[in-house]
């Protein structure tokens, strides 16, 4: 795409986050979008391009009394709306649509309205991997993970400090689900979950929404809030079973989304100022940092104890909390965007002073796809 | 509870009738010689239909694994492997590895695993014990 020719113009979060066991899925989808419409200053009338996963945008056009002339219902998973910004962003340019609004909403713990997770036996995934005991992502995430670990000499530590040092950054957040101080011994004597993985080094499991407004950067000059612009956007897919990802050690959908959206933002690994990247289980931003090239492979685990991602290190990660500490509804990827957004706008609550580059890296499915979006807050 | 098993398609039929008759049914390419999983009627190495069913040797290495600690209630009560192998022939493939203890301990990364096939109602799975010699 054309570097900074689409800008966010609108982003929010549901007014509540949490336990909303008063809402349904399409409501927290709906909450969120009349959140951000008010953050842009437009009415449901004014929105003209649709675009969410969970829900269909049928559901989420008739819903808002929205007519649109351009519908996005990819769902890959967590990183669906990564997607959506990057097809919106063509879209825009190609003008198949002006104002186009993505939603996120998911009764992830008090499943009010929510569909169940079944799977089909006939598919190769209900063939090859069901039957042998997968239930829910701490099961299929974490497969790969003792490999990385054995091939590049690490251990159970190096997963348990990406939790401690996510939740520092909680802390500053007053929306966070947990703010509390943990440290490494807290972690590994959390109850067992599936070995490697203990409780604290997964996500948590929560309700909530998000939604983005888009248009053309030219309009969005016009708009209430300062415009976040889209710089470069990367995606790709690689397969639905973990057990067939090509390289335990690595993603290959990761590593082909991130360097798309570098090549396309045209910046270097030092331009960036934030980085966020989709972090369901602890071991995500290891592969994250590596396969977007901003460590080099095996490196992640020390780059972190050094505190390089941690408040005050030069590449602040995850300063929301993140899916360990902030909030995780299911598909996650919504309120890291989010999160990038209010950096780009100066307005999070833990602020990187200065940033002026954000890289939003999102996960889908275990592994199974990936979405990148590099935003710029400079016209 | 009866355990979640599959429901074989035109294309996978192979396979689950050769676990029934206690063979690892792989499938490879005639032209690359590239063996694949899952199966299909095609290389995803190089597209051609010219493909071929065998019996595999049944031999690998533990490539990865969890010890799930919150079973699924047709799995029993206990903590078991959910592992990956990795075939002597080249794929991976998700199993239980069975016939040891389940920890960190019994299931070392790179030992070697032989299949072993368990039956349940009219379908058997493959399932992977360390090799004996
Ligand atoms: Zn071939």
């Amino acid at each position: 795409m054309k570097q900074k020719s689409v800008a966010v113009v609108g982003a929010a979060e549901t007014t509540k986050m949490g336990k909303i066991p008063d809402q349904s899925v399409i409501q927290l989808h709906a909450d969120a979008a009349l959140n951000a419409m008010a953050d842009a200053g437009l009415k449901p009338s004014d929105i003209d391009g649709v675009a969410t996963a969970g829900a269909s945008p049928v559901e989420l056009a008739h819903y808002l009394g929205i007519t649109p002339t351009y519908a996005d219902g990819t769902s890959v998973g967590g990183c669906s709306f990564m997607l959506h910004v990057r097809h919106a962003a063509a879209a825009i340019n190609e003008g198949l649509a002006k104002t186009i609004l993505i939603t996120h909403g998911e009764s992830g713990r008090s499943r009010v309205g929510a569909g169940g997770f079944g799977r089909n036996p006939a598919s190769l995934m209900g063939q090859f991997e069901m039957p042998y005991g997968v239930t829910s992502p701490p099961t299929m995430f974490t497969i790969p993970v003792l490999r990385y670990l054995k091939t590049y000499g690490l251990t159970e530590e190096d997963l348990a400090m990406v939790a401690v040092i996510q939740r520092e950054w909680a802390a500053k957040n007053p929306r966070a689900s947990f703010k509390d101080p943990i440290t490494v011994d807290d972690v590994l004597n959390s109850p067992m979950i599936a070995w490697p993985f203990r409780m604290l080094m997964c996500c948590l499991v929560t309700d909530g929404g998000g939604a983005l407004i888009l248009t053309s950067a030219d309009r969005a000059k016009d708009f209430p809030q300062k415009p976040v612009y889209i710089l470069g956007t990367g995606e790709s897919v690689e397969t639905p079973m973990v057990s067939q990802m090509e390289d335990f050690t690595s993603s290959k959908a990761f590593r082909v989304s991130g360097k798309k959206a570098f090549d396309e933002a045209g910046i270097k690994h030092s331009d960036v100022d934030h980085l966020m990247i989709y972090d369901a289980f602890a071991h995500l931003p290891l592969y994250g940092l590596e396969d977007l090239g901003f460590c080099k492979p095996g490196e992640a685990a020390a780059f972190i104890r050094e505190r390089n991602t941690a408040i005050g290190g030069k590449l602040p990660l995850n300063t929301n909390g993140g899916g360990l500490s902030y909030m995780h509804s299911g598909m996650y990827g919504m309120y890291a965007l989010q999160e990038s957004v209010r950096q780009m706008r100066g307005i999070a609550p833990a602020q990187v002073p200065g940033a002026k580059i954000s890289v939003c890296h999102g996960v889908g499915g275990m592994f199974a796809a990936s979405g990148t979006v590099i935003f710029s807050n400079e016209a | 509870m009866d355990r979640a098993l599959p429901t074989p398609t035109p294309e996978t039929q192979h396979f689950w009738d050769g676990c029934k008759a206690g063979e690892l049914r792989l499938q490879r390419c005639t032209e690359c010689s590239k063996t694949y999983f899952p199966p299909r009627p095609f290389c995803p190495g190089c597209g051609s239909r010219a493909v071929e069913v065998y019996a595999a040797s049944g031999k690998g290495v533990l490539w990865s694994y969890v010890i799930n600690h919150r079973p699924r209630p047709d799995m029993g009560k206990d903590p078991h492997s959910i592992a990956v192998v990795k075939l002597q022939e080249g794929p991976t493939m998700m199993t239980n590895i069975v016939g040891c203890p389940q920890t960190p301990e019994a299931l070392q990364l790179d030992m070697p695993v032989e299949v072993v096939f368990e039956t349940f109602g009219e379908t058997a799975l493959p399932l992977f014990q360390p090799a004996k010699g």
